[in-house]
Formats: structure tokens, C-alpha cells, sequence
């Protein structure tokens, strides 16, 4: 390969046919990478590993409000004009439930160390630029400057992405108000954009890495043009004009100045707390601690298990947990969500995937709520 | 880099327990033990006071627990423990020469080192004695460079007083006054019955050049917090210790987030002003 | 004996009694004396007539709950500068509880029933001393209530 062609692969954008897919998935494998992308599992898009062959599910759109998600099958071939399912790239990096250290009795107490078995590197095929905004986030909770999340990290580093620009929206979808959406402009290894019309149909490729270039030194591609670029941009412009929710830009201020406001415990009346919102959430973190002893008396293990907030025991100090309501639950979700994260980590930890609107069982809406304390602001409905 | 911040070496992972020996039990009271434990290989441990540790007992559990010794002996870890839980009970059955797991110094503590010239009030509250314990060695290890030192103990009884020794030995100390105050007691009961806020009404020391340091039950820290304000004191010189659940201590985990902090991280002490919105807004 | 003139500049330098006129002091002066208490000794039992107030001057005083089969229970104690009893502002101006002196008590005494008539015809010197002793109540009441809470109280929970 001579530095020229490296070079132009790197830079260039490309097309490929859509079966070019296969191609890519399959050299992804045999670079060593379980392939994660999108199935058609339970009525709904899931992630879940390709075998080499298999490519994304083609045909489907999705129906998405506030408690309602519907998968519609379509003839038309398209891959990607569904947007995003319950599951998101999270289980893979943090999964919901991870041995992390085993200890075993020895003479003079006993040992603690981890099973050592090496990371896996998975490949993300299909990532929404939400998504990838999403990873970015969770980068700066598994390290955060004085500790690293050692297996979260060794998965991360190892980690390959294969972002989708979103050619629609959901009625869910609020990214583009987060600026995270339809596009990703970052954190990609290879970016794929679907264009769609008068009987033309291709994937735009573009690279985002060296590891992203070397892939496509594999594939066969063709130089993308002029025309080709301007279909991509004016998909996702097109997009981000179809959302219909838009969170304010002042929510950080907005909440973090009425913690003490009367619409928390009308929320709190719907809420169920049930916790569906920060299992499908792609940001949420919360993780408990569980110390288990097998039939083995001489041996012993640590794990760790997606938590939430909605779980009065997540609160949980000596003597009772802080928060006993439903309403304050809630609001400890939403204010770290969109507030406070701010001051740990210099962002919102909200990127307008609307997942949270979609599973929530009664409908509660992230923006709408946000909105109406914004809105009650003006009749300041305080109280203590 | 993982950097532990006890030894200043590089850790490979943040998760993993030391295994330490229990070389010292003391039964503090019918619910409270105090533990002096060694690290395997004699290493020092090296803590600022006020800061915790999380605590492994093997196959039950691991919660945290603030530093109860003194930062000028670092070859004995000290904690003292109240049994609270079945964690917190399998390190009450501990024996010497049993072994426990032991991650850190976690957090940020007491800020002994920026207050001085100042008068200290340590206002405790019950275990809440145990946090502040370090700070109340190292401000008397360097007396001369403090004003006016007052501590003031709330109890529920006078059985139930944390450190009973010690506070005699404090009390008989001519540069430091001490008061204890309990919540009630039986006849012959020599001392105070109340609560600590009236200490803090009667103690000595200037308001506007003092810094309190205030540990104990959340409801006894607000009213504590309100007593000092109500004498002068800027609440951005009165600190207090935030008890939140942990499981990590790393800021991984989440169950501590208080606002724009993790308890973790950026606490357990916290100067009050810093947080006192969050501290003031009702979670039921 | 004190004469009243050494009492009214005593009584002047109470921080209780901070602020009030001349001749409220002297009012004041006119109903108290000196008193002294061993340790051991009971200033007052519950149920009796309340018609004195007292002002300790040094030493402390347990106020005490009489429980039958027990030791009395402490629930409050008073020292130096405090003062001690607010019942004789109330009706039916009984004790509610005893007070035992801890130590030695020296204190100023004040005929509360002299008092109180002046109270009742002159309301600027009823006003003034029932601002003081609802402050006295206030943060009586406030510590009682506090100490309901049981905030230092063992809480064994299996969830931990």
C-alpha cells in the first residue's frame, strides 16, 4: 500500500454499495473484533454480535412517543431509517452485571485479585451519533482524572466504532437541541451515511481513525462526490428539522434553581419508579456493589450491577434512605442528569436520545417537564 | 494513573482491597469497636484526618469508614466502627490476627492545615466523634498555632459517651475546653443534659475568627450549623461531614452524588456555604 | 446581708436582665436575695407552688423527672448565668418538675408572687419579662424537641 493511498483513505470520503456492509462487518471479525450491530429481536432493534455473513437487518423504520415503540417492517430496503432501540452500546462496555475481583482464603488471611482474563475488543456497528456522544460521556465517569475504571477502560481502548448519521427523527429524538445529532463529528472510527433517492442507494464512508483507515485499505470503495456529500448533509439536516422536541439551552440553569419547585411532586405522582429511564438511559452509571460467598466457604467475590436512582434503597444510609419519594427521586435523576452533571464533568449527561421519553411506562417526558418548570417560572410556584 | 493516595504509589486497580491485620481491638462501647490494623508488609498509611476508608469483610461486604487515629503515627491504621449493618457486625467479631480488606484514604477532610490562627470549635455529635478525632490530635499536636480550641460532645447518655478516656484527658488539659452533653441521664449524672446547639450558645471563642469543624446525625449538624451562624460564625468557616451510601468511592458508582459533588470525591467534608442550598432542600 | 442598692447593681450585670430600666431593676432588686444550696439539696419538687425564680449565679441544677422504681431522669441541667424555673410566670404556677443541685448552688432568688403584681399593673415591666422568659421557653422547648428525635440512637438495619 503506498503512503498516497493511505493518505487518501484517511482524508477522502467514499461510497460503497450497501452490500458493502458484509465486507466491512466480515473484516472487522477478522481483525479480531466481535462485531456488535443491529438485529431485529423481540419486535424491537437490539445490539447484539454478527457472525462473519451477517449483515444489518434491512427494510425497518420505527414508530417511537412518550411510552409507545413500534418496529414497521418496509420493502424498501433501506438500513438505517429506524432510529434508536431500548438497548445501547453500554451493555458492552459497562455491563449490567460484571464480576469485578474474586478473593480466596489463604494462611494468613486472604488474597484479593482480578481473574485476568483479557478484554474483549468489540466493534459497534450502527452507532447513532447519539450514541458516540454517549460513549464520550461515560469516558469521563470511568476516568475521572484521579481513578480509572480498569475493566471499562481496557474494553474502551480496545473498542471500535462504526457510527450511522440519522437520516430521521423519532418524535422522541431531541439530539439535535443537546448537540450531539444527527451526525457525530467525532469519536468515530468509520462514519457511515445513508443516501436514499431516485433509486440511488449508497453508504457514504468516511474515515475517523487510523484504525478506521486501515479497515477501509480493505473494502471496496469508490470516491465519493461533490453531490454525494451535499444528499448526506441535507439527510441529516433534514433530521434535525423533523425534531419536535427541543430541550432548552438554560435547563442546567433552570433546574438547578428550583430544587425546592412544586411541579416535583406532581411528577412524583406519575412516576412509577420503575427505573426504565435509567436502564435504557446510554449515560446512567449507577452501579451497586455485591459481595457474594459461594458454597465455598474459603472463597468469595465481588459484583458489580447496574443501579438506579429510582430505587429507594439507592439512597440508602444507616438508620433509612434519603430519598423516601417518588418525587425526589425523580428529581435527583433529571437535576444530575441535566444540571449537575455539568459541574462533574463540563457537560450535560443528556444527548437527546429520547429513550427515556419512549420506555417510560406513564410517559414522562425529559423536555416536557424541564420545560414546564421553565415555563412556571414566571408564576414562581414555590414552596418550602 | 491510579494514585493511592495512602502510600503515594501508583495502584494498578482501584477496586482491589488490601488485606490488613487486625492487631488491636478495643470494645469502645456495647455497639462500638475501635480496630488498630497493620498493613501486610509494615508499609505506613499516610491520611489527612477526616478522610475514610471502605472496609471489606470477607464475603459479606464493604462499607466505608472514616479514619479514627492519628495522622503522626502512620504504622497503625485506626478505625472505629459502629454496628450498624452485617458488614458492620462481622467487624465487630473480628479477632486479633484476623485479616480485612482495606482500599484507600478516600475523600477530602477536615482542612486542619488553613485554619490556623483561628479559634477551632469541634462540635461532635455521638459517633461523629470518631471523624474528628484525627483533627482534634493534629490541631493539639500543634497547639501553638491555633487560638482559642473548644470541643463540644453531644451523646445520647452518659453511657453511650465515645472515647471516654480521652475526653477526660482533654478535659484536664489547660489549653483546651471541653463540654459534654447528653441528651438525658439518670440522677448523679454530673455533667450536661441537653443538646450540644446550647453548648455552642455558651462556648467561648470569636465568632468572627473562628473555624468549626461539625460531625455527627445530619439533624444535629443543621442545628449545630444554625447555633454557630446565630454566635457570628461565617458558615464558610464551619465544616461539616456528609454522610451519603457509597459503594465505591471512586465516583464510579453514583449512590453519592449530592448536587454537583460526589460525597466521595469532593466530600465527606464539606466547607458548609458550599453546600448549604442543597443541604436546606427537602428530599420528602 | 445585701442591701438594695449592691443588689440592683448585682442584678444590673445579669446577662438575663440585659437592657431593662433602672427602675425595673429596682423593682427587681426590691424582690430578691441571695440564696445558697448544697450539693444534694432539692431548690424545688414537683407539684409545689411556684412563687419563686432564680438566676444561678454559680454552681448547676438538675431538673428532674421523679419515675417511680427508677433513678429521677435528668432532662435538663443548669448552670452558671442561667435561669432556673419559669413556672411561677404561669398559671396555675405549680412545679412541673424537681430541681436538685449537682454542686454547691449560690443563686438570686426572686419573689415571683411580688412580681407578678407588679406585672399585672404596670405592663411595660409584664412585657418585658415575659419577652424574657418566653425566650428562656423557646429555647427550652426547641433543645426538648431536638432531643425527640433521638438522633444518637442505635439503628441496627440488616440492609446495610
Amino acid at each position: 500500500m503506498s503512503e498516497l493511498s493511505d493518505l487518501s483513505r484517511r482524508n477522502d470520503v467514499h461510497v460503497m454499495k450497501p452490500e458493502g456492509t458484509e465486507a466491512l462487518i466480515r473484516a472487522l471479525i477478522e481483525d479480531g473484533y466481535e462485531v456488535i450491530g443491529p438485529k431485529v429481536i423481540a419486535q424491537a432493534m437490539l445490539y447484539e454480535p454478527y457472525e462473519a455473513g451477517e449483515t444489518p437487518p434491512a427494510g425497518w423504520t420505527d414508530e417511537q412517543d412518550g411510552g409507545r415503540y413500534r418496529l414497521i417492517a418496509r420493502d424498501d430496503g433501506k438500513l438505517f431509517d429506524y432510529v434508536v432501540g431500548p438497548q445501547g452500546f453500554k451493555r458492552y462496555l459497562f455491563p449490567p452485571r460484571e464480576k469485578l475481583w474474586s478473593a480466596k482464603r489463604t494462611a494468613d488471611g486472604f488474597a484479593v485479585g482480578r481473574d485476568g482474563a483479557p478484554a474483549k475488543a468489540y466493534a459497534f456497528f450502527g452507532a447513532r451519533a447519539c450514541e458516540v456522544a454517549a460513549i464520550g460521556i461515560q469516558d469521563r465517569v470511568f476516568d475521572n482524572g484521579e481513578f480509572s475504571d480498569p475493566t471499562y477502560n481496557a474494553r474502551r481502548a480496545k473498542a471500535f466504532i462504526v457510527s450511522v448519521d440519522c437520516s430521521r427523527s423519532a418524535s422522541t429524538c431531541f439530539c439535535a437541541s443537546m448537540g450531539t445529532g444527527p451526525a457525530p463529528e467525532a469519536g468515530y472510527d468509520i462514519r457511515l451515511s445513508e443516501i436514499f433517492e431516485d433509486g440511488h442507494h449508497m453508504l457514504l464512508v468516511r474515515s475517523g481513525s487510523e484504525a478506521g483507515a486501515a479497515i477501509l485499505e480493505k473494502l471496496d470503495l469508490k470516491k465519493a462526490k461533490k453531490a454525494d456529500l451535499e444528499k448526506a448533509d441535507a439527510n441529516s439536516r433534514r433530521a434535525a428539522e423533523m425534531q419536535t422536541r427541543v430541550m432548552p439551552d438554560d435547563a442546567r440553569e433552570v433546574l438547578a434553581r428550583n430544587m425546592k419547585h412544586s411541579h416535583w411532586v406532581e411528577v412524583g405522582k406519575r412516576c412509577l419508579g420503575c427505573g426504565s429511564c435509567t436502564m435504557v438511559c446510554p449515560t446512567c452509571f449507577c452501579a451497586a456493589m455485591e459481595d457474594v460467598t459461594g458454597l465455598d466457604p474459603d472463597s468469595a467475590e465481588r459484583w458489580r450491577q447496574w443501579d438506579t436512582c429510582f430505587s429507594v434503597n439507592h439512597s440508602f444510609i444507616h438508620g433509612g434512605a434519603i430519598r423516601q419519594e417518588a418525587w425526589s427521586r425523580y428529581r435527583q435523576w433529571i437535576t444530575h442528569k441535566l444540571s449537575f452533571w455539568h459541574e462533574q464533568f463540563g457537560q450535560s449527561g443528556c444527548v437527546g436520545c429520547g429513550r427515556c421519553i419512549t420506555w417510560c411506562p406513564v410517559a414522562i417526558d425529559i423536555v416536557e417537564e424541564t420545560r414546564t418548570i421553565r415555563d412556571s417560572e414566571k408564576t414562581e410556584a414555590l414552596h418550602g | 494513573m491510579n494514585v493511592h493516595p495512602g502510600t503515594a504509589k501508583p495502584v494498578e486497580d482501584p477496586m482491589l482491597p488490601l488485606t490488613y491485620e487486625v492487631v488491636g481491638i478495643k470494645k469502645e462501647l456495647p455497639d462500638t469497636v475501635t480496630l488498630d490494623l497493620r498493613a501486610p508488609n509494615g508499609m505506613p498509611f499516610e491520611f489527612e484526618p477526616g478522610q475514610f476508608n471502605m472496609l471489606y469483610a470477607f464475603g459479606v461486604g464493604e462499607i466505608p469508614i472514616s479514619i479514627s487515629g492519628d495522622t503522626s503515627d502512620p504504622m497503625q491504621l485506626v478505625h472505629t466502627i459502629r454496628v450498624v449493618g452485617k458488614v458492620s457486625q462481622a467487624f465487630a467479631k473480628l479477632k486479633e490476627g484476623d485479616s480485612i480488606g482495606v482500599r484507600g484514604p478516600y475523600g477530602v477532610g477536615w482542612p486542619v492545615n488553613n485554619i490556623k490562627g483561628s479559634d477551632v470549635v469541634i462540635v461532635g455529635g455521638g459517633l461523629g466523634l470518631a471523624p474528628l478525632r484525627p483533627a482534634i490530635y493534629s490541631v493539639l499536636a500543634n497547639r501553638g498555632q491555633f487560638g482559642n480550641v473548644v470541643i463540644l460532645y453531644g451523646a445520647r447518655t452518659p453511657n453511650d459517651l465515645l472515647f471516654e478516656e480521652q475526653l477526660h484527658e482533654w478535659r484536664g488539659r489547660f489549653d483546651l475546653h471541653l463540654d459534654v452533653i447528653v441528651d438525658r441521664a439518670e440522677a448523679g449524672w454530673p455533667g450536661r443534659v441537653g443538646v450540644v446547639t446550647q453548648l455552642i450558645d455558651h462556648a467561648v471563642f470569636d465568632p468572627e475568627e473562628t473555624a468549626a469543624l461539625v460531625c455527627g446525625p445530619e439533624i444535629m449538624m443543621r442545628y449545630a450549623v444554625q447555633a454557630l451562624a446565630d454566635r457570628g460564625v461565617d458558615t464558610k468557616n464551619v465544616y461539616v461531614s456528609m454522610e451519603r451510601n457509597m459503594h465505591c468511592a471512586l465516583g464510579f458508582c453514583g449512590h453519592c452524588q449530592f448536587g454537583g459533588t460526589f460525597v466521595c470525591r469532593d466530600g465527606p467534608v464539606f466547607a458548609y456555604d458550599t453546600i448549604s442550598e442543597l443541604f436546606t432542600t427537602r428530599e420528602a | 446581708m445585701v442591701d438594695q442598692r449592691d443588689m440592683a447593681s448585682i442584678i444590673g450585670e445579669v446577662d438575663f436582665f440585659d437592657g431593662l430600666p433602672a427602675d425595673t431593676l429596682e423593682l427587681l432588686a426590691g424582690c430578691a436575695k441571695n440564696v445558697r444550696f448544697n450539693a444534694g439539696d432539692y431548690i424545688y419538687r414537683e407539684g409545689q407552688a411556684a412563687d419563686t425564680f432564680y438566676i444561678i449565679r454559680h454552681g448547676s441544677v438538675a431538673v428532674q423527672l421523679h419515675v417511680p422504681g427508677r433513678r429521677p431522669l435528668v432532662i435538663e441541667s443548669l448552670t452558671t448565668n442561667e435561669v432556673l424555673g419559669w413556672s411561677w410566670i404561669v398559671a396555675p404556677y405549680r412545679w412541673s418538675f424537681d430541681a436538685q443541685c449537682v454542686t454547691l448552688v449560690r443563686a438570686l432568688a426572686f419573689d415571683a408572687t411580688c412580681l407578678r403584681g407588679k406585672m399585672e399593673t404596670d405592663c411595660a415591666v409584664g412585657y418585658e419579662m415575659l419577652r424574657r422568659f418566653v425566650t428562656v421557653m423557646s429555647q427550652r422547648l426547641r433543645g426538648t424537641r431536638i432531643r425527640l428525635a433521638d438522633m444518637y440512637a442505635p439503628t441496627v438495619n440488616a440492609a446495610d
